[in-house]
């Protein structure tokens, strides 16, 4: 598509464990988002079931089926405009995941499992879930797409694989907990001002444009900072969502710029990733790896 | 030496965004919206109440003053300025006559133990309030009481919301300063009050000032003892702070349960406390 477009970021407060409730917000902001004329509607990591869910992982995971009450309704919202949600994806074999699902014309255009489960510090989705196993692009009627959930996008190789794969639209959903307030970044957290900050830095490196849409609201008394964003391929902000508050963010997006980006930085033409390959291949296949000396 | 004194500055507007709406949404998630607080003319209680009135309206906030009979008049002064500023609801259960006649049982109770049945009479009278007024009970206690241990189990550290359970007392004091707390109880030695002459520092052989900067270190930067000890602080404050960290460790967790069956509370049963809100 080279015809302009405008992304939705949907920075919501989701009801914690309660699907059929998030449901109802989800299509609620289908319909503002139409009004507002977006085409691509961002919701964050587990929109459907809040973040802190522990033991509730099971309660909330849905196994996508054209039958299932809470799956069915938001395909087929995606009839009119393309939409990413955030759910608890259980596979055939009990397995669960932080899922993100891109639908579009009223179908599954991909979906994303996260790889990097946090599991550290206040973090605990390692002891409660399992991980993806890839980062794959794949194409949509914008462009190809490649998404990332939190964590995912805290590890470069993320960005830098879905970018080889042909990624033109990075694509980061997040529930990020509000922490280390210091004097860092005026209105926010210590990690916020990081994620800011490695977003532009990927936008303006992979000359890509990226997405980063964050929940909002406070679970077990920790907060979630919001401050969604969108990056031009040049690195500049096209929009930032407020701190703290639910908000629902348009910003239209010139594939054209895609074009002038890279011919101000052909970054992507001079890539070497066969180089990265083989420097990757021999840097683990070498005897006395650097981290066992 | 680090300047540990920069690292404990905080970005105020932010941190009282944060506890302000963190005061709100939680309450709200159990179908509240008023509050019940222990005033009692402090820092810790003055500064809580002006976050619960900013979150929940003063209207919804009900102040609770439990003087006993040998509380310092200007507590209730203090606590009563704050009342008038914010226009707080509030009610005054002097608790002389719950505790007095079970003083009168033990004549040799000392001041600790007479100290820790006046904190618990004090819960019992704040939890009646919260049934009476219908609003959860806001706690009051910081980051430094908490880790130090300085507080009384099942009584000042009873609480359903606690908002400045992450602020150290030097971070308190500084929140403290921007919301407006009057000067006046900004400035005074931080007291329990539980006998006359009482003060923190004086009673843990500490000042907060330092505490603070070590307990941060410690903690928040997971610095090893030796290397606080290496950053010029003494080696045997460094070591009495750790040891009362470590010793009141009990103090920050439900009571342990002897685990019998393969799905025990809080070992395999981990559900979220906000579940279903």
């Amino acid at each position: 598509m080279d015809k302009k477009f405008t992304v939705g970021l949907a920075q919501i407060f989701p009801r914690l464990g309660d699907v059929q409730a998030n449901l109802e917000r989800h299509l609620q902001l289908v319909r503002e988002a139409q009004g507002l004329g977006v085409d691509l509607l961002i919701f964050p990591e587990l929109s459907l079931t809040g973040y802190t869910l522990r033991e509730l992982v099971p309660h909330v995971a849905i196994r996508p089926s054209d039958a299932h009450p809470i799956w069915k309704p938001l395909v087929e919202a995606s009839a009119s405009l393309a939409l990413v949600v955030g759910f608890v994806e259980e596979d055939p074999r009990h397995r669960f995941f932080v899922s993100s699902a891109f639908l579009d014309g009223g179908r599954v255009v991909h979906i994303h499992r996260k790889v990097y489960l946090p599991t550290y510090g206040l973090f605990e989705e390692g002891r409660y879930l399992s991980p993806g196993d890839g980062f794959r692009a794949f194409d949509t009627r914008f462009g190809r797409c490649g998404m990332a959930i939190c964590e995912d996008a805290w590890h470069i190789s993320t960005p830098y694989l879905l970018w080889m794969d042909g990624a033109d639209y990075l694509i980061f959903c997040s529930a990020s907990p509000a922490y280390g307030v210091g004097m860092d970044q005026e209105g926010a957290t210590a990690n916020a001002a990081t994620v800011t900050q490695f977003t532009k830095t990927y936008a303006t490196l992979l000359t890509s444009y990226a997405f980063h849409v964050n929940r909002v609201g406070v679970e077990e008394g920790i907060s979630f900072w919001g401050g969604s964003l969108a990056v031009s391929p040049r690195g500049h902000m096209l929009g930032q969502a407020p701190y703290f508050e639910e908000a629902l963010m348009a910003v239209e997006v010139d594939p054209g710029l895609l074009r002038a980006a890279r011919q101000r930085l052909p970054l992507l033409r001079d890539e070497k990733p066969l180089l990265t390959l083989h420097e990757l291949s021999r840097i683990l296949s070498e005897e006395h790896r650097h981290d066992e000396r | 030496m680090t300047n540990v004194d920069a690292l404990l500055q905080q970005d105020i507007p932010l941190v009282r965004r944060m506890l302000v709406s963190a005061i709100c949404t939680e309450l709200g998630r159990f179908g509240f919206t008023r509050g019940v607080l222990g005033l009692s003319g402090g820092l810790d209680s003055s500064l809580t109440a002006f976050l619960a009135a900013e979150a929940l309206g003063p209207e919804n906030v009900r102040a609770v003053l439990m003087p006993y009979r040998t509380s310092a008049p200007e507590s209730t002064a203090d606590a009563m300025e704050v009342i008038r500023i914010l226009g707080l609801n509030h009610v005054t259960v002097d608790i002389t006559d719950m505790v007095d006649p079970l003083f009168a049982q033990f004549p040799n109770m000392g001041q600790r133990r007479r100290g820790n049945v006046m904190a618990r009479a004090r819960m019992i009278i704040l939890y009646d309030q919260s049934e009476e007024w219908g609003g959860l009970v806001i706690g009051t206690s910081n980051k430094t009481e908490l880790l130090l241990g300085y507080g009384t189990m099942f009584g000042d550290m009873a609480s359903a919301v606690n908002p400045l359970g992450d602020l150290y007392k030097t971070q308190v004091r500084q929140l403290a300063r921007a919301v407006g707390v009057p000067d006046r109880i900004i400035a005074k030695p931080p007291s329990a009050d539980l006998w006359p002459g009482q003060t923190d520092e004086g009673e843990m052989g500490l000042t907060y000032a330092e505490v603070d900067k070590v307990l941060y270190l410690l903690v928040d930067e997971r610095r090893t003892p030796a290397e606080v000890v290496g950053m010029g602080f003494s080696e045997g404050f460094v070591r009495q702070v750790w040891r009362m960290v470590q010793r009141n460790q009990y103090k920050r967790g439900p009571p342990v349960i002897a685990k019998v069956s393969s799905r025990t509370i809080d070992w395999e049963f981990r559900m979220p406390r906000d579940w279903g809100t």
